[in-house]
This record gives C-alpha cells, structure tokens and sequence, in this order.
C-alpha cells in the first residue's frame, strides 16, 4: 500500500483504526515531494520540516487526548494566493516574492482548526491569470500525465500535486475555471462552489465578484470532506452568504435515478475536440443507465458569458492590483529617482505580460467613452446569463458539459496568442458570470492517455446535487482505480 | 472598435505600467483581438435587462461600531521596502 | 467693465469626518494622532486578501445628516470605486458612492450679504473614505506615510453652486457645520482636519445664464483662508477675464502666507476616476421604518432652538442667532443658565465678553477651555456681589488662561469685592478729600459727579469695592 495514493477518507480510517499514525502519513508525503517535485515543479514553498514538526505535535495532542477532530494531522497544500501568516504567499508574481502575509485567510484559521498540516504553496498563473500555470513568474509546472503537456491552470501547481500524490488534498481558487480546468487537464476532482459559500477573505483578490476557493481532491468524498470545512459564513467578506452548515459527505447517496440531466448543444459545438465529445457521449450514456432522465437543450449563452467574463475580470482585476505600488510591500524598482517611477517601473518590472495585458484591457473597458459600451453592457449580459441558467434550472437538476474544449496541451502550444488562451475558457466561465457551482470529475482518457473532465452544473447551493451526481458517476467508472498518472515525459 | 496607439499609452499611464516602444505593437495586436471578440457582447439581446451589481443578493451587511485592535501591528509594516519611524518612506511628495 | 459688473459663483464640497469609533470599513479605532500606522489592520493597509464590510453607523450617521439638511434618501444605495494612484491611499482606490449617494436634493437655510435669509441646494450627500497622512520629512528628504486616518469615515456634502459671495460662503460652513455638531455626527474640528472644504470659483458677467469656469481649492480647513481665497481668486478671474485671457479648469493650492493661489497638478495629467460598483460590497437598501426612526430621534435642531430662546426665554432674535450658531456654544448656554438660574445674565457674558476672546484667539467655542459648571459659578458670584463686573471681566480672562474654580480664583488673586462698611467708608472719605472740584460740582447739582468719584474709588481698590455701596454711601456723605 502507497500511503500518497490513499484518499483522505482511506487515510483517516486507517488513522482511526491505528494502522497508519500522522508522522508516518506526513513523512510519506514528504518523501513523495521529495522524489516527484523536481519533475514537475507543483509547489512554490515546500514546508517540509514545518510539516514534520507539526505533524509531531499533533501527533501527541492526539495521544494526550487534548486535541479531537478526524481531520487532525492530515497534510494539506495552498494554492499560493490564500494567505498565510508567517509563510510567503507570492501570487507566482515577482511583485510578491517576498510577501510574508500578517494574517491568515479565513479557508486558513479553518484548516489550522482542524488541525491539518499545510506541506507548502501551490503554483500558479501569475494572480491566477492564465489557464496552464505557463504564467507563473517562478517556473512552469508540469502535467503528471505527460510532463511535456500543461497541468492546466490557474490553479495548475494544485492539481498537479494532487494528481502526482505529492498532496492528499488541496485548495485553489476558480474565476472563470481555475479549479475546473486544471482538474480536468489532471483527471482529479475540482469544485467551484457557489459564489458567497466560502469566505474570500484573505484570497488575493483577481476579480472579486467571481472568486471562489474550493478543493481540488482524489474523489468526490474527499470533495465534500473539504467543502464541509472551508464553507461557512465569515463576518469579513461582505459577499459571504449566511446559511445554515451542510454536512456534504451525506449527499453522497449513489443513486441518479429520476435525476434530471440537462445536456446543453452549444456547449458540444464547434472548437470542442471529438474525443470530448465521444467521452462525454459515453459519460451521458452511463447516466441514462443509472437511472436519469437526459435531456438536449439549448443555452446559446457561452461567447456572450466568455466575452462578459473578460471585460468584468479584467475590469475589477485592474482596480484590485492597484495597490501593488510598491509602497507598503512587495516589489520595489531600484530604479527611481521620484514616487511616479516607484509607481511605474516597480509595476512594469514586477508584473508579468499577462497580467499587463489584463490591466491595461480593464482599464480600457472602465475608461471615460468605454464604459458604457463594454463593462456597462457586460454587466447587463451577466443578468441575461444568470435568466437563462435560471430557466435551465426549472426544467434540469444538474446540467452537464465538457469542463475545458481539449485535453492538455503541450508546454508553449497557446503561450504566444492570448485570445486562444481565453477561449479554452469556453465552458467553464459562465458558471462563475452566474455565480453558480460547478465541479470537474474525470471520464476518461485521450488517445495519447490525457484525461478527459467532465463539468457538472448546478444552481446556486445545490453542491449536495452536484456532489451525489459526480459520486454516483465516480462509483460506476471507477477512474482511479482504471488509470493512474505515468509521469511519461514523450 | 479601433485602439490607437496613443489610447494604449493612455491607458497605460492611468495603470502606472510603461510599455517599451517594442512591445507597443503587440500589445496593442493583443488588445485589439480581445476586444473584437468582447464586442460581441454588445450582440447579446439585453434590451431592457438591469446591470448585474453584485454575485449574490446579499444586501445590507453591516459591522457593528465596535473596536477590535488588529493584535500583530508589526507584521503590517514587515514587509515595506523601506520605513521610518514605523511609516513608509517614499520619496519626497509636494502637496 | 468694473467688478461691479462680475457675480461671483460659489460651490463649496465639505468633507465631514463622522464621530463612530471605528473606520468605515474596518474595525480600527478612528481615534485623531496615536503613534503612526498603529491605528491600522490588514484593510485599511490594503493588505492582499483583505476586504472592506461597511459599519453601520456611517450609514446612520450620513442619514441623519441627510435628515437635517432637508434630503431625500435614498432607498438603494451602493458603494463605487474611484480609482487612482496616491501613496496615502493604499488600494489605490478610494471607496466612494458615484451614481447612487444616500442623500440628494437638499437645502440649508442661511443669511446672505444683506440678512435675508437664502436656501442653499445640497446637491447630494454620500459616504466614503478618508485617505492616510503624508508627512515630510524636514531632515532625511522624503516623504513619509502614515496610515491611521485611512478609512476614517467622511461624509462628503455638495452644494449647488447658489452661493455669491464670501460672506456667504462662510455663514453656509458655518451653518453646516452646526447641523453637524448638533446632530452629532462629527465633531467638526477644523484644526484637525475633520471638517475641510474644497472651493470651486467661478465669475461671470451679472445677468449671465451660462457659468464661467472654475477653479477648485481643495482641503481647507479654516474659515478665515476659505474667505480670503475666494476673494483672491474671484479678482484673479476677473482681471484675467478683463485683461481678454480665459479661465483654465485647474485645481490650485491657496497659500495662506502669501495670499495667493497657485496652479497645482501638472495638466497633463488629466484624471480618469474610471468609477464602478465596488465588488467587495453588497447594496445598501433602507426601509421607511428605518428612516424614520432617525428621523424621530433626530436631536434638536439650531432652528429649533433659536425659536425656544425667543419665545420661552424672551431673547433677542440677534442673541438667538448667535447662541444657536454654534452647538457647543449653546450647550454651554443651557448647561450653565440651568445651573445658576439666570439665562440672561449667562446669555451677555457668552456673547460679550467671552465671544470677543474666541474672536481675538481665533478659536471656536468648542475650544473654550473651561466648563459650564465654571461659567455659572461666576455668574452666582457676580449675582452675590461676591465680585464687580469689573472683576468678572478678570476672571474671564483667567478662565480662558488656567481654567478651574472662579471662587478659587479671586481667593488666590485676592479679587473678592470689598462689601465691608468699614472699609467702603474709609475709601469713600479718602476720594472726597482728594477730589474737592468734584463734591462742588455735585453740590452745584451736577449728579454725575458722583459717578466720577466711584470710578476713582474702584480705581483706588483696584476694582474690587462693590460699586452699589460705594454709590449709596458718597451721595449719604455729600449730601451730609
């Protein structure tokens, strides 16, 4: 038995039942850093000796009896745009090298409450801009797969480490698929969950009203083990939804029948390759076996929301990185003579192309004379958006798409065109335009044997729905247990 | 709608970014793309549809008039470049 | 063309800082100095990740404010963005509210040039934050940024542009800034910045439809420099109209040493505040319940209680107008007449004597240094003949110098009023020797004779004889 290929709910009964103890668990994932990180470059800071000292104290506190908790001594990773107090939180951005965070998110008082143990911080696009981590300021992180493709991104680091057993579990954060599409790209479990449900607080902040943290897990359990801690209302984020708590892992019912599936033809249409389509053909097939009832709709929505989302991303994302002015911290220019040249050349010095690009783009769309043509209407298809799903919604449980139009592609493929980038973001931005949940499991593999992602979509806190469907799904194709990560480097 | 070169310094001056003379071609290349396609939102049948303002509909979330001191003043200015008499030091500004 | 010819146009935008405890969207304390940066959290230093959640009084407050100067409310509200780059404004955005203010259409009613009374517009009211604190540094060259003042909270009032003179212009703040201290949504204090004004001034040909353009001072904080800016200013604009030269829309820094404005931002840099609903906050939406609960518990108003001094306490509308003028100044009016009985007595004093050293200190009532409880004491002793007008225009003085007990104070300067009959006597027959012209006078019939004789007697006791006494017991000597 691998330790790292167990999932947290295998590790937590094996801890339970004392045939594995935390330091052991701990070391495992140590070591399994260790001997993949240099391949595939997952993480920003690795917190090993950190790791094996807590997991030491805890591992007595458990003993003692003075700490409780099933989730104690657990290891965890961080996408490295949560914050963490004490420990660097970069933004894969050379404007936050050396940012140490004075506090905790909230996602981080949460984990620490349950005492799990934080092995490091994630890679990323630069400030989660980016759909394949080839925007990080540090290094390109690789596809455990096949280490010449992209794990996908933004939260590219997260999904690599979980694939690659180097975490059990771990957090990233979606603006317009940032949790989904990597977790596609990497055959891993990912959700967005409804806007509002986890606290924002302490996530460095892209585009504010599309944020989301989730988990990025082995199966759907583990997702819902690590919904059921990061969720919750938070008094410090405005935009925190106050509902009662949810137990997610009871959702997990394996039972789809009567379950009404909406299947969206715009979302099978031109620029999604064939071989999506057949596993996703297949993916719908099976769910009529177990049971649901299936539908073909029409939601003629995606161009209008991809469209909406990068004029709102970038506009809110121009206004957020405005207080990376090299003052109070991050990346000052040595090149200065007065506080303009602080300003201007800290910021074009420390901010990578793509995150330029989106600043300027968002300050385009706000600008005197644009406003009303792009952020204003942009604003008013985001409602048409939102009436459209919403109708879905009357008719369907779950709707199902492809999470991303491919499987993962090559390192370099899309880098030098920017607009190809965006439209891999086809299928998974309208859900956060809406506001709405989302979660990627994998259905299958690729000729060349990349994973394929299905998405599944929801209406505002169905997490359990969505949650019961993708479980129902991952018992009947057993995934994991049909395919693992090679590590082919062809 | 067609950027100028002039428009992209514009914008690019009100972001605090410099964009080297080299780079100005591509990255006006790049944001006239973008644009093209994000005109199609000016496409889209929003007659008569309000804005979306906020994801949710929270409304009214307010904080009690309560003090809470922030308890690690230190760590606030930790992480400034250069400081004086617990301030940020910049160079000089007139007012 | 002469000045005559020319109408001055005056808008005035104050900035308002509200009394809460804490910041508007933090939960630091608002409290003016502390040691720099420690009155400072991860949002209000703008730290990544970190996010703004409103406090609930600021919106109470701006709505009692709205209240009081005869606004609407707004049922929806919301919160914008305004960006741009300033080391004392950390996110590089200042929280604002753009198209949807919490209160618009209002008016305050003020005297204009010539005691009519005028409605001034208030275009709207909204709420947003103030920004940190530059310092510069004399010595190491730099400049220095403390962020204890960022987000504290400010209610920005605009008025229309209705006002025509200085004179106006200064009764407007000063009658804003009473609401305000009433209301007690501010305390106002302009040495401290938290009542400051930005000046916008235009001239245009009298008769004129169309408004010139204007110029903006921006942050004053005393009423003095706001009159003399407008008026050097107003005349700037005039000569350079008269000499064929136009107005440029700038902003200009009033310099109060050299009565002269100068030209501020390098135009160049022409501002794009590139305004948008701030996605971090939710909107704000009031009840009727909710208003008009502020509204019934809306402390009285200046108006209010001029009508009370006129026609319960039998004041001049004039006396009226410049207790109720101030907050504090009333306050102290009330407080010290319901101790020691006697409002009129309290009134004369406040308007008289005391009003004339705030004038000559340039100071506003709220820094009268001592207390109402001092005040009526004084104005017990004057009342008990304990000590002369004369003396209490002393103790006045004192009052102002080292505040504390009036009786403590004539006991240490030794001014208690000489009452003894003994005593009185004695300098009574001291003055009529030394003044034969005058006993002859006042035996030729010339009464006032007598009121020579006490002013020497008061100049012999250094004011301390009680003047009543001497009065009676020299006409019982003259006439003996």
């Amino acid at each position: 038995m691998e330790i790292t290929e167990l999932t947290v709910h295998e590790l937590k009964e094996k801890l339970a039942n004392k045939e594995l103890t935390i330091t052991e668990i701990t070391k495992a994932y140590a070591d399994r850093i260790e001997e993949k990180e240099k391949g595939i470059g997952a993480f920003v800071t690795i917190l090993k000796e950190d790791a094996m000292k807590k997991a030491q104290e805890i591992e007595e506190k458990v003993k003692a009896n003075e700490i409780k908790g099933d989730l104690a001594g657990i290891p965890i990773g961080i996408k490295d745009n949560i914050c963490t107090k004490g420990i660097a939180t970069t933004c894969s951005s050379k404007m936050l090298e050396n940012f140490v965070s004075p506090y905790d998110a909230t996602v981080m008082e949460k984990v620490n409450n349950e005492n799990m143990i934080n092995l490091g911080k994630l890679n990323m696009d630069e400030f989660a801009m980016g759909g394949s981590t080839e925007y990080s300021a540090f290094h390109v992180t690789k596809n455990p797969w096949n280490l010449n493709k992209v794990p996908g991104g933004s939260s590219g680091g997260v999904a690599a480490a979980v694939a690659a057993g180097m975490v059990p579990w771990a957090l990233g954060s979606d603006t317009g698929g940032s949790i989904r599409q990597p977790a596609s790209f990497c055959g891993v479990v990912g959700m967005k969950p409804t806007y509002g449900l986890v606290s924002r607080y302490g996530l460095v902040a892209f585009a504010s009203s599309l944020d989301q943290i989730g988990p990025i897990t082995k199966d759907v359990e583990d997702c819902a083990m690590l919904l059921n801690v990061i969720t919750g209302h938070d008094e410090k984020d405005s935009t925190s939804e106050n509902r009662e708590k949810v137990d997610y892992t009871l959702s997990l019912k394996n039972d789809v029948k009567g379950m009404k599936i909406g299947i969206p033809k715009e979302f099978y249409g031109e620029g999604i390759s064939e071989e999506v389509k057949q596993k996703l053909e297949e993916a719908i097939q099976k769910y009529k076996e177990l049971g649901a009832e299936v539908e073909e709709f029409s939601l003629d929505i995606a161009n209008y929301a991809l469209a909406t989302y990068y004029i709102i991303a970038c506009a809110e994302a121009s206004s957020n990185l405005g207080r990376f002015d090299g003052i109070r911290y991050g990346y000052r220019t040595p090149n200065y003579e007065n506080l303009k040249d602080i300003y201007k050349n800290s910021r074009t010095e420390a901010f990578g192309d793509e995150v330029k690009r989106r600043i300027i783009l968002g300050t385009y769309v706000l600008s005197s004379g644009y406003y009303d043509a792009y952020y204003k209407k942009a604003q008013q298809v985001r409602t048409l958006v939102q009436a459209k799903f919403d109708e879905a919604f009357s008719k369907y449980d779950v709707i199902l798409t492809p999470t991303a139009p491919t499987t993962a592609f090559n390192i370099g493929e899309k880098k030098a065109n920017p607009l190809e980038m965006y439209l891999a973001d086809i299928c998974t931005v309208s859900v956060n335009i809406a506001g709405l949940p989302g979660i990627s499991i994998p259905c299958g593999l690729d000729k060349e044997g990349m994973p394929i992602g299905m998405q599944l979509i929801g209406q505002k806190f169905s997490e359990e729905t969505l949650l019961n469907a993708a479980y129902t799904f991952e018992q009947a194709v057993k995934f994991r247990k049909n395919y693992k990560p090679e590590f082919k480097n062809i | 709608m067609k950027v100028s070169k002039e428009e992209i310094l514009h914008i690019a001056k009100l972001a605090n970014l410099n964009l080297k003379e080299e780079e100005i071609d591509t990255y006006l290349l790049h944001l006239q793309d973008i644009l093209n396609f994000a005109n199609i939102v000016n496409n889209a049948p929003v007659e008569g549809l309000k804005e979306t303002i906020g994801t949710n509909k929270n409304y009214n979330v307010f904080r009690k008039d309560e003090i809470i001191n922030f308890e690690d003043n230190e760590a606030l200015l930790a992480n400034a470049p250069e400081k004086e008499r617990n301030m940020f030091k910049i160079p000089k500004v007139i007012q | 063309m002469s000045r005559e010819d020319y109408e001055i146009v005056i808008g005035l935008e104050v900035h308002a800082e509200l009394s809460t405890k804490t910041k508007i969207f933090c939960s630091c304390p608002t409290e003016f100095g502390g040691e720099p940066n420690t009155h400072t959290c991860p949002v209000c230093m703008a730290m990544p990740g970190a996010l703004p959640v409103l406090n609930e009084r600021v919106v109470e407050y701006a709505v009692k404010a709205g209240l009081a100067t005869n606004c609407e409310i707004a049922r929806n509200s919301k919160n914008d963005r305004k960006n741009y780059f300033y080391p004392d404004l950390p996110k590089s955005y200042q929280i604002s509210q753009f198209d949807m203010p919490l209160c618009e259409k209002g008016y305050v009613e003020i005297e204009d040039e010539n005691g009519e009374k005028k409605k001034i517009g208030i275009t709207r009211i909204h709420i947003e934050e103030d920004a940190g604190k530059l310092n510069h540094n004399e010595f190491g060259g730099g400049s220095l940024v403390d962020l204890n003042r960022a987000g504290v909270p400010l209610i920005e009032t605009v008025s229309e542009p209705d006002i025509r003179s200085s004179k106006e212009a200064e009764n407007y703040l000063r009658k804003l800034k009473s609401i305000f201290e009433y209301i007690e949504v501010s305390d106002c204090k302009m040495q401290e910045g938290s009542f400051r004004a930005d000046v916008n001034v235009s001239v245009r040909k009298k008769g004129a439809n169309e408004f010139g353009t204007r110029t903006e001072m921006k942050n004053m904080s005393s009423f003095r420099s706001i009159v003399r800016a407008i008026e050097y200013e107003a005349d700037r604009q005039i000569d350079v109209i008269e000499e064929g030269g136009k107005i440029e829309q700038e902003t200009l820094r009033w310099d109060d040493v050299s009565g002269k404005t100068f030209s501020m931002r390098d135009k160049e840099d022409a501002q794009d505040y590139r305004y948008f609903p701030d996605p971090d906050l939710v909107a704000i939406k009031l009840s009727d319940e909710y208003i008009e609960n502020i509204k019934n518990n809306l402390p009285e108003l200046p108006e209010s209680r001029k009508a009370r001094y006129m026609s319960e306490l039998g004041l001049s509308e004039k006396d009226s107008n410049l207790l109720t003028a101030s907050k504090h100044l009333s306050n102290m009016f009330e407080k010290a007449s319901a101790i020691c009985k006697n409002h009129k007595l309290v009134a004369n004093w406040l308007l008289s004597d005391i009003s004339r050293i705030l004038n000559e200190k340039e100071i506003e009532a709220d820094q009268i240094p001592f207390t109402a409880e001092e005040l009526a004491k004084m104005i017990t002793l004057i009342e008990k003949g304990t000590i002369s007008s004369a003396i209490a225009k002393k103790v006045v003085e004192e009052l102002f110098e080292n505040p504390k007990d009036p009786e403590e104070i004539i006991k240490e300067k030794g001014w208690i009023q000489i009452s003894d009959e003994g005593a009185i006597k004695e300098v009574v027959q001291k003055i009529i020797q030394a003044n034969p012209q005058s006993v002859a006078d006042f035996k030729a019939g010339k009464d006032k004779a007598v009121g020579f004789l006490v002013g020497q007697a008061m100049k012999e006791t250094k004011g301390k004889a009680n003047p009543q006494m001497l009065n009676k017991m020299f006409i019982e000597e003259l006439k003996k």
